[in-house]
């Protein structure tokens, strides 16, 4: 299905839930409310004509000049080979969205990853907890206005330049 | 009496007690597979057909507890470097150590990255540097046998002398 | 805790909480795996990653287009021209130029040939993870044979940073594709051999039938892509279903699981898929050594790349799997966000289903089998 009839169709049967439908880019992608994603989404995932059983991806923007960190998913259909982005726009102070944990199993990693990076708390989750980084690590390292620490566990995250220390 | 020297028939050497237990322990070195990250793989790939490793009499072994090489091939990470530290004290003395590859020596190409370490040596004491990335077999190789030549020459039966420095004047 | 077998027979038992890895032979990289077993079999394996966290997404944010292309070999170092491929080709689609025709095809000279050197290094592991040793020898030795060839092409062993933006760094000579020619004639019947130590031998197909299904709801739910998908007996390859590069010319089969010992979407059947993809890769190279056109290996691309503000998805079918580079650019040199999308990663996710009720070696022969990789899921 077409990325513009597929958005068509959606506005019609969600009305108000849906918007910002960007058609002509390369990865068609149209926005959700934070509060309607998991009806959406099972949407997509149950219906026949769209049938999306797959989430290939879940990850996160920053945008801090717009004050918002957008999360993005990522559809794919094997059986009718169509896909699909959509984008939920989450205010940066506070960013909470529901988990679609339920809808596909894998949203499981893909959310504790997004927590551990840019600090997304997804309401519903299993299991939220770090995943790549140690679990006492301080901030969340995507973000862009992330500084890192002076050391870790009494090691120094600072290295001399080999140059300066042969001169001195 | 007759002389010593040349009166042995030709299956007798003589040699120095340091020499031979040198010897010894240089001819099998017994490395632990600590690899973590690419430099693995050339790790692995050296201790295969082509580059040998096993003919210099060092095999790989699994755990720290039976080994006195430690080859530290890879990136290591904050996350990594209490684990590095701990099999590093779990190895019996006499113990060394050969840091392989770029993101060992001191923190590669993720120099710029949060989360690596820059250097195994400020976790532990390296006794050779290997640089590349990845070495190519022939490069590691050649730091197994610098680690010889180390071994060679220990002394363990006669202790240096240290001469406190106030006595020197 | 205890079932009722063991109530029954009067013996107190507890569970064992053991903790496999980090630094442990046969898991494949860094990965840790938290066990509670009771006696040999297990309870629950709860997977524990990021021992090799190198933020090679963050650092994308700091070096240009150009320079980010030695960092996607380290994001799967077992199979970096694919990585080096879909990064390019992300990059290609959003500045919209064009690759000249032999850069395509050395591309995918340069890609299955690494396919054949990532397939070796996985069906030889985990022979020697379920207990093979020989297999695994006889696998190095052929590949270093490709790491010849590979050091022809590009210069490197292991890491090739080969795929630039725009074509290929280096062309291929003419004397390369005769080594390449030989090389392959002389690795077929080795194929063969190899099936005679390890794929027909009873015992491996003993551990290995009926152990870990994974069915075709579980494989879409869970994501799995590349070998672990078709071995569940889903028909869906890159390669064939969303064509790109010069795929869409060559002649090729799609191998799918079809339970040759046991239920359909076991460990034999994904290490099945892999033997057979190494055949099929065989065939590739062959057509393209025979197709190859003349003209120059990489189109003029600006020394400064900007490409226009937008964002971009493209995918390859690497070895283990769909790997998807999501790149958002700015319009500046620098992109503005680099996401690595490896099949490993949701991979792993799969494992802590898998493995309520299966024995400590099993757990190690189902890693083996869905052939995970730690670099692909720490990044």
């Amino acid at each position: 299905m077409e990325a513009q009839a597929l958005y068509a169709s959606l506005e019609k049967l969600f009305p108000g839930k849906v918007s910002n439908f960007k058609g002509d880019v390369k990865e068609p992608y149209f926005t959700v409310t934070s509060a309607a994603l998991i009806e959406i989404c099972r949407f997509l995932h149950n219906s026949p004509g769209y049938r999306f059983e797959v989430l290939s991806d879940l990850t996160a923007l920053d945008w801090p000049k717009e004050e918002k960190i957008q999360v993005v998913y990522h559809l794919f259909s094997y059986s009718q080979n169509h896909q699909i982005v959509v984008k939920v726009d989450l205010p940066r102070d506070n960013p909470k969205v529901a988990t679609v944990e339920e809808i596909w199993k894998v949203a499981n990693w893909f959310e504790r990853e997004v927590y551990d990076l840019f600090g997304v708390i997804f309401e519903g989750h299993s299991d939220l907890r770090r995943i790549m980084l140690p679990e006492d690590w301080v901030g969340f390292p995507l973000r862009k206005d992330y500084v890192e620490q002076e050391e870790y566990d009494g090691i120094s995250t600072q290295r001399a330049p080999l140059v300066e220390k042969l001169l001195r | 009496m007759k002389p010593l020297i040349n009166s042995l028939p030709e299956t007798v050497f003589t040699t120095k007690v340091d020499d031979l237990l040198n010897w010894g322990r240089a001819s099998s070195q017994w490395y632990m597979l600590f690899g973590l990250a690419c430099c693995a793989i050339e790790l692995m790939q050296t201790g295969g057909p082509r580059a040998d490793l096993d003919r210099f009499g060092a095999v790989p072994r699994a755990t720290p507890r039976q080994s006195d090489l430690m080859i530290v091939a890879g990136t290591l990470t904050y996350k990594m470097a209490k684990r590095t530290k701990l099999l590093y004290d779990q190895m019996p003395d006499p113990k060394y150590v050969i840091s392989m590859g770029s993101c060992s020596n001191c923190g590669g190409l993720f120099q710029l990255a949060y989360s690596v370490c820059k250097g195994v040596d400020k976790i532990v004491p390296v006794d050779v540097y290997v640089p590349g990335c990845p070495p190519r077999p022939e490069a590691l190789t050649e730091g197994l046998l610098r680690i010889q030549d180390k071994m060679m020459r220990e002394r363990w039966l006669v202790k240096p002398r240290s001469t406190p420095v106030e006595a020197l004047g | 805790m205890s079932d009722p077998a063991q109530a029954k027979s009067g013996f107190y038992t507890e569970d064992m909480t053991i903790s496999v890895g980090p630094q442990h032979p046969s898991t494949h990289g860094v990965l840790r795996f938290v066990v509670r077993t009771d006696g040999e079999v297990i309870n629950e394996a709860i997977p524990d990653v990021g021992y090799l966290h190198r933020s090679i997404e963050k650092i994308g944010e700091k070096v240009t287009y150009h320079g980010y292309v030695p960092y996607t070999d380290r994001a799967d170092y077992l199979a970096a021209m694919f990585a080096n491929q879909a990064f390019c080709m992300a990059a290609e689609k959003l500045a919209g130029t064009e690759v000249t025709r032999r850069g395509e095809f050395c591309r995918v000279i340069a890609c299955e040939l690494n396919r054949l050197a990532s397939h070796l290094i996985s069906v030889g592991t985990f022979g020697q993870d379920i207990g093979a040793m020989t297999p695994f020898v006889h696998a190095l030795r052929e590949r270093e044979t490709i790491n010849n060839l590979m050091e022809e092409i590009c210069g490197a062993r292991l890491t090739y940073n080969y795929i630039r933006i725009g074509g290929v760094g280096y062309d291929i000579l003419p004397e390369t594709c005769t080594k390449i020619i030989e090389f392959l004639d002389h690795f077929e019947p080795i194929v063969d051999e190899f099936n005679r130590l390890l794929s027909g031998n009873k015992i491996f197909i003993e551990r290995l039938a009926g152990v870990a299904v994974i069915s075709k709801e579980e494989a879409l739910s869970y994501n799995l892509v590349g070998p672990n998908l078709r071995g569940s007996g889903i028909q869906w390859d890159i390669r064939r279903d969303i064509p790109y590069s010069i795929y869409p010319e060559l002649d090729f089969e799609v191998p799918v699981g079809t339970a040759q010992v046991g239920a359909l979407g076991d460990s034999y059947d994904r290490f099945w898929v892999r033997v057979r993809e190494m055949q099929e890769s065989v065939k590739i190279l062959r057509q393209c050594l025979k197709m190859m056109p003349k003209g120059p290996a990489i189109s003029k691309v600006p020394k400064k790349f900007r490409p226009p503000a937008g964002e971009c998805y493209a995918r390859v079918e690497a070895p283990r799997g769909d790997m998807g580079f999501y790149v958002v650019s700015d319009g500046s040199e620098y992109p503005y966000r680099v996401r690595i999308r490896t099949g490993s990663f949701t991979a792993m996710s799969i494992i802590d289903k898998l493995s309520k009720g299966i024995m400590v070696a099993d757990l190690i022969a189902l890693i083996g089998s869905l052939d995970v990789d730690a670099p692909e899921i720490d990044r």
